[in-house]
């Protein structure tokens, strides 16, 4: 499987090509690039996916984790060396297919969405240099590698949110995700290089004799790794990047801020879970109580946002906390014994990732019709976006969770596992998953029913998008439609076996109808032009409702906590003594290098005879010095 | 006799000699017409010099001429990485030495630059000290020529002047030392030498006179004062040669007859080196500082360069050995790629070399600017350039070996260094200028050279194989 390489060869060498040269390439030739490289890559995704699932299980009766090629990179002692390598294993062969496709449909939909944009060509770069490190990072052989890529990822999101670097508010928001996510990957980092000290290696499976001492020290490591998880997946306290990365292109948002980088602290805690399982499961189960909160507040904060990006940012922290809840209730690698949310969870990540880019793109749709993100410009869209409208429909149906949509599937069995793990976190995430039906039917009656914006939408007739920019959205509709009925458990499961999903009755019975009573709420409460109740509501508990609009003040606290305690406390006091002690002792220092430099210049006198009482003068001062001393 | 060696453990000499002897003949019958080719054909040359040192060479030592000339594989090494940075000199130089002063000797340039080359060649493989000083003496002669090629130049001739009164004070004394050595030990084979050899008196003088003589070809201070005068004075493709490829043979040598020969006096040449390498660093730096002229600002920011590189002979060990090479080789990019653009400049702008002239460069020059500011960083030792991966090397090595405060001091003096290398970029990119070098566009091999150059900078840090395949053939202690 030596061609593996070129899936993340492509996509670099097509970042080049297109960054190098720039301007000179025609926008249109730049796009065509992109895509078609993302195509092939695409293809070859595809074509590892059947190859390796099609070549069937080995004798224990698992898919066996191969590496398909593997170069040594940075020998640092004996056994610990950091490699560059290609892997494939069940879960990094989903998301290959999962990142692949959504690229694709994100590089086709941009030709529509950033038609005409300054800086079309480095819209295209950054989107090839996303792509080529969002693989790395799922195919890497260890965990160090995975850190580099990690750290690519976080580059080309800041530099796809900073792109329109004239807006003041991108590059404030730019900076804010790389600013966030550096500091949760500083923990990441240091329990990296815990992990490599005590287990002597950088590799995903340690070897169990070294475990001993490492036994005591894994826990503190695989902590430290989920905080940097935690920020990459905008968990609560660290989420507060996500929704300001709305600023950047929509596309962007439905490639990298929905579907894929921001699931990489899911696959992270994937990645390590026979660790996590084996030497730390009470670290899991904390990662666990904090995605199950991260759910809930970010699905409370989703039901008042009136920016429709924002609603939809809320929404995705809110089910990447479904998707930790699912692998922190795990209590054992037997998906028959408590292991079920492994699987869950990537099912769900990978049904998820399918639907939410189809939001994002729908939105995009839309705001490309109205120019704005806000709800107030919208309502009654429907009549004139058919397409957009019914996909995006599909799109939430799959989210709320309703029966045969793919996201009905991959939700019961992260509920199923709750239950398993304790009634009251089966019946929170279940109330979540009401929440999560009754705000995106919040959304979607505000932008395709409701109260229309007559008079802005008679200035501005909104009009459906391209057939560029619709495809996209049928294609994902279509796999939203069918994605449900894959025999995921076949293929991905935590102890490799086969497991065959299946309902359980009361669970499905209960999910659906928490979802449709959210439903119904939110059509109650939306679908007419008056909106009476919602508006009763919103002043009857203005409090709470502002403070749910304010996403309950996180971002207020953060400033506080920085500007006032550490820039006005920490920050004034020591940048003084560099200012004035450390300058000082600098300063003084550069004045002594120039005065001695003064002193010594006779030397070059540029006379041979002089040159020569030195050259002798110095050999004869380096002998006394010997036989002296 | 058996001279079945010679063929097997002399080819990268026989190479050079028969490229010497084509070059020679080609000057001669050579007409007007065909001898527009001669620098591609001794590029050519030299690429098969490259290739015979480098293709399938020996992988065991033996020696030829009865010990007189030995042979261990690290020497392909070294010597194909002397004939990359030779083939890159004559790309470069190929814009000078068309113009109608130089064009009627160029065919001499190549022969007395490929004879300095034989001659170090034999230097890096003796096993006699009178094939060492023979070796010597052919890299330093014909480079007192080259220095004083521009001979109407009154810079050139006085650079040629001073080089050979200093260069033959230096092998008078280092000559004196080994008459020493010879009457103490009652042989000049390196192999019999070092058991013969106990420290006296007498033996320390000679250590002394034979580190001084090297010292001077590697440029150490205190033996250094000829330097920037030569440099500044000698055409600016003879300037880069002298700088990398002559000054990486010395310190081959110097770090292999020390380790070899002078391993009882393991001490005593510690201790030299500990001073001069705080000297040389330290009083480089400072002279640096003040330059105007970018080829004598080169000259001491080679010093500077000279005393890291002596960081690892200090070491002595395999890891020492692996470290010089692999900085060697990535000096040798970052130096040459320096070098080139002060080269392609100087003969596009009516001789321009001063600091000044470059302000503003990058406004009408952005490539070159580029170019040199890369190379720049490299040998400051910034991450991720290659300069970086060889300082670490370097000073990991010395470090191994506890010479902690020696490597603080080093560091320091790589943040004085930083200082004046960004002097230069802060002219070429920020510094305003009226009347900025006017844009031009260099010829073919200038840019081929610079290319490699670039490449070297880039990837001989990333690319790990090629420190690896140092390491395999080098040896310590």
């Amino acid at each position: 499987m030596e061609y593996t390489i070129l899936i993340l060869l492509l996509p670099f060498l097509s970042f080049l090509l297109i960054g190098l040269l720039g301007t000179k390439l025609k926008p249109v030739a730049a796009g065509a690039a992109g895509t078609a490289v993302t195509g092939v890559v695409a293809v070859l995704c595809y074509i590892t996916a059947f190859m390796y699932f099609g070549a069937g299980r080995d004798a224990s009766g698992v898919f066996p984790q191969t590496v398909a090629w593997n170069s040594v990179w940075l020998p640092i002692s004996g056994n610990l060396h950091i490699d560059l390598g290609f892997m494939l294993d069940p879960i990094s062969v989903m998301m290959l297919v999962v990142i692949s496709t959504v690229s694709l449909m994100v590089h086709i939909y941009s030709f529509g969405y950033m038609k005409g944009e300054r800086g079309f060509q480095r819209y295209y770069a950054f989107l090839s240099l996303f792509t080529m490190s969002m693989l790395g990072l799922v195919v890497a052989t260890n965990i160090f590698q995975m850190y580099i890529f990690w750290e690519l990822v976080g580059v080309s999101s800041y530099l796809l949110i900073g792109f329109y670097y004239t807006k003041k508010e991108a590059i404030a928001a730019s900076k804010k995700a790389f600013i966030v996510t550096r500091f949760a990957d500083l923990g990441f980092l240091v329990g990296i290089l815990i992990y490599g000290y005590y287990t002597q290696s950088f590799s995903f499976t340690p070897d169990s004799s070294v475990m001993g001492v490492a036994k005591t020290m894994l826990p503190l490591a695989l902590g430290l790794m989920f905080i940097g998880g935690a920020g990459k997946s905008a968990m609560f306290p660290l989420h507060i990047w996500l929704p300001d990365a709305m600023e950047g292109p929509t596309p962007v948002s439905a490639l990298i801020h929905a579907a894929t980088m921001v699931v990489a602290g899911v696959y992270l805690v994937a990645r390590m879970f026979p660790l996590f399982i084996g030497y730390a499961p009470e670290v899991l189960h904390i990662t666990a109580y904090v995605g199950a909160f991260t759910a809930l507040y970010a699905a409370v904060v989703a039901c008042v946002q009136s920016d429709i990006k924002r609603v939809l940012a809320f929404s995705t922290i809110s089910q990447i906390g479904f998707m930790i809840v699912a692998l922190g209730v795990c209590t054992s690698a037997d998906p028959h014994e408590g292991g079920l949310g492994y699987m869950a969870s990537m099912f769900h990540l990978f049904t998820h990732a399918m639907f939410k880019a189809l939001l994002f793109l729908g939105a995009g749709c839309i705001i490309h019709a109205v120019h704005s993100n806000e709800m107030s410009t919208m309502g009654g869209l429907r009549k004139y976006m058919p397409v957009t409208h019914v996909t995006f429909l599909v799109a939430c149906l799959a989210i709320a969770g309703i029966w045969p949509l793919s996201g009905f599937f991959s939700k019961d069995e992260i509920l199923a596992a709750c239950f398993r793990f304790s009634p009251v976190m089966g019946g929170l995430m279940t109330f979540i998953a009401g929440l999560t039906a009754f705000y995106m039917f919040r959304l979607y009656y505000c932008i395709f029913w409701g109260r229309e914006n007559k008079e802005l939408h008679a200035e501005h007739t909104p009009h459906e998008a391209p057939k560029s920019m619709t495809f996209p959205l049928v294609f994902l509709a279509a796999v939203t439609l069918v994605a449900g009925f894959i025999p995921f458990g076949h293929f991905v499961s935590s102890d490799g076996h086969s497991y065959d999903i299946h309902i359980e009755a009361g669970v499905a019975a209960l999910s659906l109808c928490v979802a449709v009573a959210g439903i119904a709420l939110a059509t109650w409460m939306y679908l007419r032009e008056d909106r009476k109740v919602a508006d009763s509501l919103a002043t009857t508990f203005s409090g709470l409702h502002k403070a749910a609009y304010h996403r309950f003040y996180i971002d207020e606290i953060y400033q506080f906590i920085t500007h006032r305690i550490i820039f006005a406390c920490v920050s004034t006091p020591i940048a003084w003594f560099d200012r004035h002690v450390v300058d000082g002792f600098m300063n003084m220092l550069a004045k002594v290098t120039q005065s001695v430099s003064v002193v010594i210049r006779p030397m070059q006198s540029g006379n041979v005879q002089k040159y020569c009482i030195w050259f002798l003068g110095g050999a004869l001062g380096i002998l006394v010095m010997l036989l002296v001393i | 006799m058996d001279f079945s060696g010679i063929l097997i453990y002399m080819r990268g000499e026989i190479a050079l000699i028969a490229a010497i002897v084509i070059a020679f003949l080609y000057d001669l019958v050579a007409g007007k017409g065909a001898r527009k080719y001669f620098n591609p054909l001794m590029c050519i040359l030299m690429a098969g010099c490259i290739a015979a040192c480098l293709v399938s060479f020996p992988r065991e030592s033996g020696d030829v001429f009865g010990g007189m000339f030995t042979y261990v594989p690290v020497h392909s090494i070294v010597k194909s990485i002397l004939a990359i940075g030779t083939l890159i000199v004559f790309l470069q130089a190929d814009t000078w030495l068309r113009r109608d002063d130089t064009e009627f000797k160029r065919g001499e340039f190549y022969v007395l630059t490929l004879s300095t080359l034989l001659g170090m060649y034999f230097m890096v493989s003796a096993g006699h000290f009178l094939m060492f000083f023979i070796g010597m003496e052919l890299a330093s002669v014909p480079m007192a020529c080259l220095v004083a090629f521009d001979k109407y130049r009154h810079n050139s001739a006085e650079a040629g002047a001073k080089f050979i009164l200093c260069a033959l004070f230096a092998s008078g004394l280092m000559l004196y030392g080994i008459s020493f050595l010879y009457g103490t030990c009652g042989t000049l084979y390196f192999e019999d030498m070092a058991s013969r050899l106990d420290g006296s008196a007498l033996q320390i003088l000679a250590l002394v006179f034979f580190f001084s003589g090297l010292g001077f070809k590697i440029s150490l201070v205190p033996f250094h004062l000829w330097t920037a005068d030569t440099y500044q004075g000698a055409p600016t493709a003879v300037t880069s040669y002298l700088s990398v490829v002559s000054k990486g043979s010395a310190a081959f040598v110097l770090m292999a007859v020390l380790v070899k020969v002078f391993a009882p006096m393991v001490e005593q040449w510690q201790m030299i080196l500990y001073v001069v390498i705080i000297l040389s660093i330290t009083v480089a730096n400072l002279f640096a500082i003040r330059q105007q002229n970018l080829k004598r600002f080169l000259a001491f920011s080679s010093i500077s360069q000279a005393g890291y590189i002596m960081l690892a002979v200090i070491s002595g060990t395999s890891f020492g050995m692996t470290s010089l090479i692999y900085y060697v080789l990535v000096y040798l990019a970052a130096n040459l790629a320096a070098f080139g653009v002060i080269s392609a400049v100087e003969q596009n702008s009516g001789g321009k070399v001063n600091m000044s002239d470059y302000n503003g460069l990058y406004k009408t020059n952005p490539k070159l600017a580029v170019v040199m500011t890369l190379a720049l960083f490299s040998l400051a030792g910034i991450p991720p350039f290659a300069g970086f991966f060889s300082k670490f090397f370097i000073f990991a090595s010395a470090f191994e070996e506890g010479f902690h405060v020696l490597v603080f001091i080093a560091l320091i003096n790589t943040i004085v260094s930083l200082y004046y290398y960004i002097l230069v970029v802060k002219a070429m990119f920020i510094t305003p200028n009226d009347s900025p070098v006017a844009a031009f566009r260099s010829d073919c091999s200038t840019r081929i050279s610079l290319v490699l150059c670039l490449a070297g900078i880039l990837l001989l840090g990333i690319v790990s194989s090629v420190y690896d395949g140092i390491n395999l053939f080098s040896f310590g202690l």
